[in-house]
């Protein structure tokens, strides 16, 4: 019915040809620092650097990173103003926290759409199968059911035809569209439990999770350029903790 | 790989929440390279027995009865030697990529990485999957992503093919491509072949013999000469055109974000008294066509217009169908989708006809005439695929509205259900409704279909 959302394999980008267990790792990094420190200087440091990547992830023209951005960027905007609103601090003060708070947001999720633009899903489960001994079971069953999603999607819509064809329909009261939503929820977790399950026997009948130990046909390398990107993330948040520090804002939360 | 033998002596099993047996009696011996089709009314086992063999039956789940062996073994311990598939691709695929979907059965069972591509890319070339491995799965039509399921049961070589009604939810395009994908695949004998499904014509040229299960347990064989009776067909009256019920006038529709029309603008007039078949090939937009004629969408470019015959009544009679409230569309053109259970809103048979009908006498009366009224009671969701079927017409009908759609009313049903189908839709063509049947049987279009609508297929699927 609706057009199936965009899940097949993700095309690739310059940053595609980082491992994704070694983007993971950089990813660990840049949060464990910015966990400890949650300085303006810091989180500006790290953001720079983050945008820097935009391009080599595939998101150069505006509209792109917008639609990947928006709902973190929203996000951002409504820690800054519950700061500014609700803080205990009071005009510029305020609005100095707010900015601090908003970047620092921005700092902690730009690497996860950096990974989520540069890297194909299947190359995720076979990296973290492979080098971070993470279930088979669980990543390659992930996968599966990521394939389901745009089919629900375009069930959703079938059921809700469905039940207006029954003559149901809420017209203009919010209760009882609340209401349909919730039948019409249900009535799409009892076919997504179906479906789930007929998957789940085709995969066994395919061998899968058997006991034997499994393959992988296509490998997942990492290369000195994995290692390289690590390093780079270190040296990017020595560099930021430095700045912060050399300009008198450091104010580690631990301690 | 060696083509294995099967063989059942006595064999049954009934699930663990069920009195009765789900299958039982079956004596049968496959020889090793044979090609046999199964078949038999819904409901007499044979998925039961195709999952026994491919060892997919859950001892927990129910008893064995009789013996049952694969390649003289049972078939837990057999299971490398089996390659299944089912009947929905979307449930079977797992991976995004053509290729990798057919690398993970390899995968699975610990094949070295160096032999896996090129078993993956002699079992694309057995199904004649020429798109290459790299191809993103979700852009495959029906036929090419079940050539591509059954690539991945055939990569491992197996010596046993299971196939569960692997066509019944393509198109004939479709279905006579993963037919042609499964002669090819079988030819050489190197597997035995075991076929489940309702559609005995179209395996007949490819099997050696077809064992019928029987409803009550036990099977009958035929031979390769054997044909199945034809359907009775339903005698029907002719009545002459009556009043415009529903037009649409170069009623066309664009997805959301696509560039290319789902359904190109169309003209169609649905007249009292007429039974009008939409045809053609999937992705000519013969399923929107009924959803705008059923007042379920808007068109966006043409319009869909109501003659004055359906329009009493209604509040804001100049409003197009999509517009009217469901309470007033529901008592004017009843729709049937292609998957009951989407419409069913109840946890009873009797409340849901009447939840149309508003009042019990005529819920019981339709009961009674489509053969429901033992299952009142039953919650729609447990009937079989028939029942389901017939139930979901029944609620159409319940609110007696004067135009009826239906979107493939007699897709994937048994020659039973399929008959008991067009006998009960023929009933209901009468001098003042109007049906609509988007349908890729041509045996409906036979039966019912006054005037035919044949989609073109210009438009890229």
């Amino acid at each position: 019915m609706s057009l199936p959302l965009a899940l097949g394999p993700a095309r690739p980008v310059p940053l595609s040809a980082v491992n994704p267990v070694a983007q993971l790792t950089a990813i660990v990094v840049v949060t464990a620092v910015l966990l400890v420190s949650g300085d303006l200087v810091t989180s500006a440091v790290l953001v720079a650097a983050e945008l820097a990547l935009l391009p080599a992830a595939g998101l150069t023209r505006p509209g792109d990173v917008l639609r990947r951005t928006w709902p973190l960027l929203v996000s951002a905007l409504g820690v800054a103003w519950v700061n500014v609103a609700f803080g205990s601090l009071s005009g510029a003060e305020a609005w100095a926290s707010g900015a601090t708070w908003a970047l620092r947001v921005v700092a902690l999720s730009l690497p996860g759409i950096l990974l989520v633009a540069s890297t194909d899903p299947v190359r995720l489960a076979d990296a973290l199968t492979l080098h971070w001994r993470v279930s088979t079971r669980f990543a390659y069953g992930a996968l599966a059911a990521m394939r389901l999603v745009p089919l629900l999607a375009a069930e959703f819509e079938t059921i809700r035809l469905a039940r207006r064809a029954r003559g149901v329909d809420a017209g203009a009261d919010p209760v009882a569209h609340a209401r349909l939503l919730v039948s019409t929820s249900f009535a799409l977790l009892v076919g997504a439990i179906r479906r789930g399950t007929r998957l789940a026997t085709a995969m066994d009948a395919r061998g899968f999770d058997s006991g034997t130990a499994r393959t992988n046909a296509r490998g997942s390398q990492l290369r000195p350029l994995d290692a390289a990107f690590v390093v780079g993330a270190v040296l990017v948040c020595v560099a930021a903790v430095t700045t912060s520090v050399l300009t008198g804002q450091w104010d580690p939360a631990l301690g | 790989m060696t083509p294995v033998a099967v063989r059942l002596a006595g064999w049954g099993f009934r699930h663990a929440t069920r009195r009765a047996w789900a299958v039982r009696d079956v004596d049968l011996t496959v020889a090793p390279g044979e090609r046999v089709l199964l078949t038999g009314a819904s409901g007499a086992g044979k998925s039961t027995l195709l999952r026994a063999l491919a060892g997919l039956l859950d001892p927990e789940a129910g008893d064995p009865t009789g013996e049952l062996t694969v390649d003289g073994a049972v078939p837990d311990r057999r299971r490398q030697r089996v390659g299944m598939v089912f009947q929905d691709p979307d449930s079977q695929l797992v991976m995004t990529r053509a290729g990798d979907d057919v690398a993970f059965g390899l995968e699975n069972t610990g094949t070295p990485p160096a032999l896996i591509w090129p078993a993956v890319d002699a079992a694309l070339d057995a199904v004649g999957f020429d798109l290459g491995r790299d191809r993103a799965t979700a852009a495959l039509s029906g036929g090419q992503k079940q050539r591509l399921v059954l690539a991945g049961a055939l990569a491992s070589r197996p010596g046993l093919l299971l196939l569960d009604e692997p066509t019944a939810q393509l198109d004939p395009d479709g279905a006579a491509q993963v037919r042609t994908a499964v002669l090819r695949a079988v030819d050489a004998r190197d597997a035995t072949l075991v076929v489940v499904d309702h559609d005995v014509e179209s395996w007949l040229p490819l099997v050696d013999r077809v064992v019928e299960l029987l409803p009550g347990g036990g099977t009958v064989e035929h031979g390769r000469d054997w044909r199945p009776a034809p359907p009775r067909l339903p005698v029907r009256q002719q009545h002459s055109p009556g009043e415009q019920l529903l037009a649409a006038e170069a009623a066309g529709y664009t997805h959301r974000g696509s560039d290319s029309p789902g359904l190109l603008p169309t003209d169609v007039v649905l007249r009292a008294g007429r039974t009008l078949a939409v045809t053609g090939p999937n992705g000519t937009g013969k399923s929107t066509l009924a959803l705008l004629l059923a007042g379920l969408r808007a068109p966006t470019t043409g319009r869909v217009t109501a003659g004055a015959a359906l329009t009493a009544g209604l509040r804001r009679p100049e409003r197009p169908p999509h517009r009217w409230r469901a309470g007033e569309l529901v008592q004017r053109i009843g729709t049937v989708f292609q998957q009951p259970e989407h419409q069913f809103l109840t946890g009873r048979v009797r409340d849901e006809l009447a939840l149309g009908a508003g009042d019990t006498a005529r819920a019981g009366e339709l009961m009674e005439r489509l053969g429901l009224a033992a299952l009142a009671e039953a919650n729609p969701f447990t009937l079989s695929g028939g029942q389901q079927r017939r139930l979901s017409v029944a609620t159409a009908l319940a609110t007696d509205p004067r135009v009826l759609v239906l979107d493939e009313p007699t897709f994937g049903q048994d020659r039973e259900t399929w008959a008991e189908l067009v006998a009960l839709l023929a009933e209901q063509q009468d001098g003042d409704r109007a049906l609509c049947l988007v349908t890729h049987d041509a045996g409906v279009v036979t039966a019912l279909a006054d005037d035919v609508l044949a989609l073109g297929s210009t438009v890229p699927a």
